[in-house]
């Protein structure tokens, strides 16, 4: 087996992990930075991320705004200390993400413009038109390119964690383009492997998206934390989930139902007025939008077609100059995939899982319970989105925390030096031995995609927008067998290069994994918060039981275990989390605790 | 619905067992939205789970489906069956060697990316407490377009030069590399100069154009390409009349 020493291992080259390689590589340049990516870096799913990233800019916006929006967007799940340590770091990272030469989009006097986002009180979110992350990835990508300490390993699959003493050690990868393993050693790893939407059927992520470093450290013992909350976007394709950005809605666009009418007053958002204003109507955050648009299609008011139930996202009053300037990839993707000019024609949109909002358990620097173990992005849970996510503050996340993981690592793995790889290959070829079998088995009879469209479909019906015990219950059996079916798998292809079959073989069991953390974790907080809604008798939140992190914990063979943290809580105390007029009604009550 | 199907023709190579690249022929069901890539993930699916080709976003982003589709070279996630009445061939990106099927080995240009240092070598350091650097929509407008390349190597596939001598830079690399060179608040121009007008640069472009033909994200590399002849021209005059190490 091939060997490599590190000092740190950086897992994904998404957003998370460039940021994380570069702070390292900055910090000390004689630290041996491993960065592996089952693709090339500038595939990874951050390239999809549209609308914008937050960070406090105008005189009349405070990081006092952005962490109440933030938390009571977050339904009171976030931890609060974190979260103000974050939306004090966002507006320093966006500049340096300008420094490395992000295209933000600029103002006429040259300084950099904001625009207004869902559930964001003051317009805060930086951006790059309408292809942010786009340029954010590349940015990082490209910046990357000059540290030479920065070792990549372009499609490199991580197949296994290595973790002997208590103590993460290194990781095992597959060489996708020979199938050959390569044992990774190091001081300290960092997980940067993105989210896990894929486990769901209409989702709005790349093929990649199939939380794998969640699955690796939940398998290795680390909780997965907050794992009901799993954020559906509003706006998305219908069939394909393709996502239409929100900043659609923060540069002004209006969302309809079949009678032409601006459903989301009725949904405690109004009232609707000509001009968008932070907060109301169409910039109220996801989950709030979601859940109307779910209300609209049981009243029948929602337009029925081929493509299935869809609203109407309305663009044409903002003129075709316009969009093409602040919308030009939403103005493609509707001509190129819809036949529908926006500027002329509404877009037909419906919601689709877009955000894990849980994942590894980490603390406020991004350190797993596991020593050595560092994770960011969205494959962890940090804290700062409880239980539903603002937009655009994923892109600032991968920056803010992408950094700390960065430097964090580099900390932990000066105290703590590589062991030898000699030491860990017994393990690794142990580990290897497995995933081999898997694939040379000759007598199963599952087939790989039959077994995938299944998990997708059961989730879509015990996990979507609205949920109730039996359903989610349904879930949690059907998962229980389709994870004894995975062991009767058949692998078709059994030849060494670019086995595509044997990944996404490998890739369906972190699903599974993943995505029973997501249904027990759901089954087991009977309340309704952010984006976890039951309609079973829990319709309230409930503070005084579920003011809590869920934590789910992997048992081998058999449903995993959910038990229950504290919240961090500083200076917010819960309160009624209102939107539209009822808001501004809410912010004047006096505080109370 | 009506059931519609095409015949997807796939050029098959499998390095352990084949000797050349083979058509294998698919029958598939399809409904006017699918893309050429819904048709190959149904094949993988459904018909043979052995095929092999990289593909992510789905949404003309990420950059990885690029293929040949009747030998033209385009996005399978944005390219539509409906488009192919009764057949369509698939295969891998032209100029490339290949790895398997329809997946081809990107070693040449990311060695080309890394080599045009695409990254701001800022003009004067600037701290992060001095906040940004002011740079105005006109001259955002400068490199923005050449900004939106999303490396899905179309435009190699397309390049006849490159398909001869894949030492030239090609036309990616030289719109990265223009659009660093056109950043204002970039300072390295001339270091960046010097491989446009080496032996690898773009006099080695024969002004075919059909690079910006392919290109999917309208970059035009094309044009990249050509301003920076003139500006090697240019540059190649000056050092005669100019001591060296000045500024222009």
């Amino acid at each position: 087996m091939e060997i490599y020493q590190a000092d740190i291992v950086i897992v994904g080259a998404g957003g998370a992990g460039l940021r994380a390689a570069i702070a390292a590589a900055q910090a000390d340049p004689n630290l041996k930075i491993a960065l592996i990516s089952k693709v090339y870096p500038m595939r990874s799913h951050t390239v999809a991320a549209e609308g914008g990233s937050a960070g406090v800019r105008q005189a009349h916006d405070s990081f006092d705004y952005h962490f109440n929006d933030t938390v009571s967007g977050g339904d009171w799940l976030c931890e609060q200390d974190v979260v103000e340590y974050f939306v004090k770091q966002c507006p320093e990272e966006m500049v340096q993400m300008e420094h490395w030469g992000c295209p933000w989009s600029r103002k006429a006097d040259g300084q950099i413009n904001v625009r207004a986002f869902g559930g964001m009180k003051i317009e805060r979110t930086w951006f790059a038109a309408d292809k942010t992350g786009f340029h954010m990835l590349h940015t990082l990508f490209q910046t990357s390119l000059q540290f030479p300490s920065i070792k990549r390993f372009d499609e490199y699959f991580c197949a296994d964690l290595l973790v002997e003493d208590g103590r993460v050690e290194g990781v095992l990868a597959i060489e996708i383009a020979s199938g050959e393993c390569t044992l990774i050693a190091a001081g300290a790893v960092v997980m940067a492997t993105g989210g896990a939407a894929r486990v769901f059927r209409e989702n709005t992520n790349g093929g990649i998206v199939t939380g794998d470093g969640m699955a690796l450290a939940f398998r290795h013992g680390v909780p997965l934390r907050d794992m009901e909350f799993v954020q559906y976007h509003p706006t998305c394709m219908p069939r394909t989930g393709l996502l239409f950005t929100e900043a659609c809605r923060g540069e002004g666009g209006f969302l309809i139902n079949k009678d032409g009418y601006r459903y989301l007053q009725d949904y405690g958002l109004g009232p609707a007025e000509d001009q968008p204003r932070n907060k109301f109507m169409e910039l109220g955050p996801r989950d709030r939008l979601s859940q109307a648009f779910w209300h609209e299609q049981q009243k029948g008011r929602t337009f029925e077609g081929p493509l299935g139930s869809v609203v109407h996202l309305d663009l044409r009053h903002l003129g075709a100059a316009l969009l093409r300037e602040r919308l030009p990839q939403i103005y493609e993707l509707a001509e190129d995939f819809l036949g529908v000019d926006p500027a002329k024609e509404p877009i037909p949109v419906r919601p689709a899982v877009h955000y894990t909002m849980g994942g590894i358990e980490v603390d406020g620097r991004c350190a797993a319970p596991l020593p050595g173990l560092f994770a960011a992005g969205e494959c962890s849970s940090v804290g700062i989105h409880g239980a539903n996510r603002l937009g655009s503050n994923s892109l600032a996340e991968l920056c803010v925390f992408g950094k700390v993981a960065g430097l964090e690592a580099m900390a932990f793995a000066r105290n703590h030096a590589p062991v030898e790889g000699a030491r860990l290959e017994k393990q690794a070829l142990a580990s290897e031995q497995k995933l081999r079998a898997m694939l040379l088995k000759e007598d199963g009879t599952e087939r790989m995609a039959v077994l995938r469209t299944e998990m997708a479909e059961t989730m879509e019906q015990g996990c979507g927008i609205f949920r109730q015990h039996d359903s989610m219950l349904a879930t949690c059996d059907k998962l229980a067998e389709l994870k004894q079916r995975f062991k009767n798998l058949r692998i078709e292809d059994k030849s060494s290069v670019w086995n595509s079959d044997w990944l996404l073989a490998i890739e369906l069991g972190y699903q599974l994994d993943v995505a029973e953390a997501m249904a027990h974790s759901a089954l087991n907080r009977k309340e309704s918060r952010g984006a976890h809604q039951r309609l079973d008798g829990f319709e309230q939140r409930d503070d005084q039981n579920y003011l809590q992190h869920s934590l789910a914990s992997y048992q081998a063979d058999a449903a995993p275990n959910i038990s229950y943290g504290a919240v961090k809580i500083t200076k917010s105390q819960p309160a009624v989390r209102a939107y539209g007029a009822a808001g501004v009604a809410a912010e004047q009550e006096p505080a109370h605790d | 619905m009506t059931e519609q199907t095409i015949v997807i023709e796939v050029m098959r190579y499998r390095p352990e067992q084949d000797q050349e690249p083979w058509p294998q022929r698919f029958t598939v069901p399809y409904s006017d939205d699918m893309s050429v890539l819904q048709g190959l993930q149904y094949i993988k699916d459904y018909l043979d789970e052995s095929l092999s080709f990289r593909w992510s976003c789905r949404m003309a982003i990420c950059g990885s489906c690029g293929m040949m589709v009747d030998g033209i070279p385009k996005l399978a996630c944005k390219t539509f069956l409906r488009d192919y009445p009764g057949q369509v061939r698939i295969e891998a990106l032209h100029h490339f060697p290949i790895e398997r099927d329809l997946v081809v080995v990107l070693d040449d240009f990311m060695e080309k990316l890394e080599r045009i240092q695409p990254y701001i070598i800022p003009k004067e350091p600037r701290a992060l407490s001095e906040g940004e650097h002011l740079q105005t929509p006109a001259q955002l407008d400068l490199y923005a377009q050449f900004s939106s390349c999303i490396n899905c190597l179309l435009c190699y596939a397309a390049c006849p030069q490159y398909g001869l001598n894949s030492d030239f830079l090609g036309p990616g690399a030289i719109a990265l590399l223009h659009r660093y060179n056109q950043d204002s608040r970039d300072g390295a121009s001339q270091l960046r100069m010097q491989l446009i007008g080496a032996e690898e640069g773009v006099f080695n472009c024969t002004a075919v154009g059909y690079c910006s033909e392919v290109c999917p994200k309208q970059v035009d590399p094309a044009n990249a390409v050509n301003l920076n002849k003139t500006q090697s021209a240019k540059d190649y005059f000056l050092r005669f009349v100019k001591p060296k190490g000045s500024c222009q």
